[in-house]
């Protein structure tokens, strides 16, 4: 469980850490298995299609659409309440997977189903998070 | 394993609800077990199964085995479910298999927690919200509500539904809880007092989403044969069935179906029987949306078409299919992971037609349902009395 006065900051672990360095770079990557070329996310040992274990990180474009995504109007924890209202979203890469992102750099009041966005990268403690913002 | 009828529940209680500050969550645990074993007519020496889960307030890593120390018996058959809102009817049905198989007779499940008093709003939020994914989830901030607002999102925009067919199935919880002096809110709503509460995550508002409370409720499980002496009369398992779609909402393949598709059709099979034979649906109703999609995906209504079925009355008593008949966790209680229990003890009550004001005429028949993690693992029992064996 996080401390309240800080958001959460992720902790790589071995399956995860070629994710998290490209961050630090600027990549946002998916996984790719090198038996099917079938793309996931998020990094796990095992290809969700054909179960074959030779996977590595790949470069995606870090465009996407909105899945789906909500306003938050009240903080998971006092490390959020300066950011009330943010936006949580399901973001659908062109590429195929889909991941949880915040949508920033914009009114959360424009945000809609189907909005294109790009990724963008925020500092959190060591790493650098992935975030969306909508495409120009 | 065919469990059809091989068991019966013939105890059933519930503590009070609500905010409970004198009383832990443990004691709390206890004193539904009890209640549930004098209601069957029984003594804890006839008890040689224990299933309890996880408390958030008084956690305890082998809860289980402590509750049976607690109240000083030494069952066979002990285990601690932990697995969010559709464990609940999972260690039922896994009970069930037990008694089925011979390894115990006689199973108390017994659960309780202490969300409202026992933890203060901060814990509790984050504590909940843990269960996204330490690193692709929760550094994003959402809430729980949060989390099945991005379901309720999309159910509007697939389907056309609007937020005040949302908010018929609040209204409609409300309704049954005004008929029940155990629920903790009895004040009725209209559609208009839902769309006027303060919004939490757009587009669920304060009364689109369940209450926090403190509360336990137990029941009695034992062996068909062993059901008949009971002073009131059995309800028996019919069916079950069980289903996973994925546990993070970021790796849902849908979010406007369910697993819930695969756990009702198991159920209905096992039970030889289908969703039109059903006198009352208790579906888990954590989030308004949340009980339109699994309405849906049991076969109770055509998708896109439940928030009309609500809208129009006919899960209100005295409608087609009366739903969530003691008001729900949107209304009755909802004390987190045992907060389905208290649909399982209405359901008794109905089956044992001792439902008072909220009777259902003529109930033979009906099926509760739970979910945990985010719409993610699926739970469906049919229960019935002895005239559908």
């Amino acid at each position: 469980m996080s401390n309240a006065n800080d958001k959460p900051t992720p902790t790589p672990n071995p399956e995860t850490q070629a994710f998290w360095d490209a961050c630090n770079r600027g990549e946002l990557t998916v996984q790719e298995c090198t038996a099917c070329n079938a793309l996931q996310h998020y990094p796990r040992v095992r290809c969700n299609t054909c179960g074959a274990n030779t996977l590595s990180q790949v470069p995606v474009s870090g465009t996407g659409t909105v899945r789906s995504f909500t306003i938050n109007r009240v903080p998971v924890s006092a490390a959020f309440a300066a950011d009330i209202p943010y936006a949580v979203a399901l973001i659908e890469l062109v590429e195929g997977p889909t991941m949880m992102a915040n949508v920033i750099d914009c009114d959360p009041e424009q945000i809609h189903i189907g909005m294109a966005v790009s990724v963008t990268f925020e500092p959190r403690g060591e790493l650098k998070l992935p975030q969306f913002s909508p495409s120009t | 394993m065919n469990i059809r009828g091989a068991t019966a529940i013939i105890g059933a209680a519930d503590t009070a609800v609500g905010k409970l500050p004198g009383v832990s969550a443990t004691a709390l645990c206890a004193e539904a077990a009890l209640a549930a074993v004098a209601d069957a007519g029984l003594t804890l020496t006839d008890i040689d199964g224990l299933v309890t889960c996880t408390s958030m307030a008084e956690p305890h890593m082998y809860h289980a085995q402590m509750m049976a120390e607690y109240l000083q018996i030494s069952p066979r058959y002990c285990v601690t479910a932990s697995a969010g809102g559709g464990t609940t009817f999972s260690v039922v049905y896994q009970a069930a298999c037990a008694i089925a198989a011979g390894v115990c007779n006689t199973v108390v499940v017994s659960m309780a927690d202490s969300l409202r008093t026992g933890l203060s709003r901060e814990q509790a939020k984050i504590m909940q919200s843990s269960t996204g994914h330490a690193q692709f989830e929760t550094p994003y901030g959402s809430t729980v509500p949060g989390y099945y607002a991005l379901i309720a999102n999309a159910y509007l925009h697939e389907y056309g539904a609007s937020v005040e067919q949302f908010a018929a199935v609040a209204v409609t919880a409300r309704a049954h809880a005004a008929l029940n002096p155990a629920a903790e809110q009895r004040i009725p709503i209209t559609v208009e007092d839902v769309l006027g509460s303060r919004m939490i995550a757009d587009p669920l508002r304060l009364l689109d989403c369940s209450l926090v409370s403190d509360g336990g409720s137990a029941i009695v499980l034992t062996r068909a044969d062993r059901a008949q002496d009971a002073p009131n009369a059995p309800v028996y398992l019919l069916g079950a069935g069980e289903a996973l779609s994925h546990e993070h909402i970021s790796q849902a393949a849908s979010l406007t179906n369910s697993a819930a598709r695969q756990s009702g059709a198991r159920a209905f099979e096992s039970a030889k029987c289908a969703p039109s034979d059903m006198h009352f649906a208790q579906v888990y109703d954590c989030f308004t949306p949340v009980v339109l999609i699994e309405m849906e995906d049991l076969g109770f209504c055509p998708a896109g078409q439940a928030g009309e079925f609500f809208a129009a009355g006919e899960a209100t008593l005295g409608g087609s299919l009366p739903v969530n008949t003691h008001g729900g966790l949107l209304s009755h209680s909802h004390p987190g992971n045992p907060g389905s229990m208290f649909a399982l003890t209405e359901s008794v009550q109905q089956l044992r037609r001792s439902a008072g004001a909220r009777q259902v005429a003529n109930a033979e028949l009906g099926l509760v349902h739970a979910q945990g993690g985010i719409l993610s693992s699926h739970c469906s029992l049919v229960l019935g009395s002895a005239n559908t064996l």
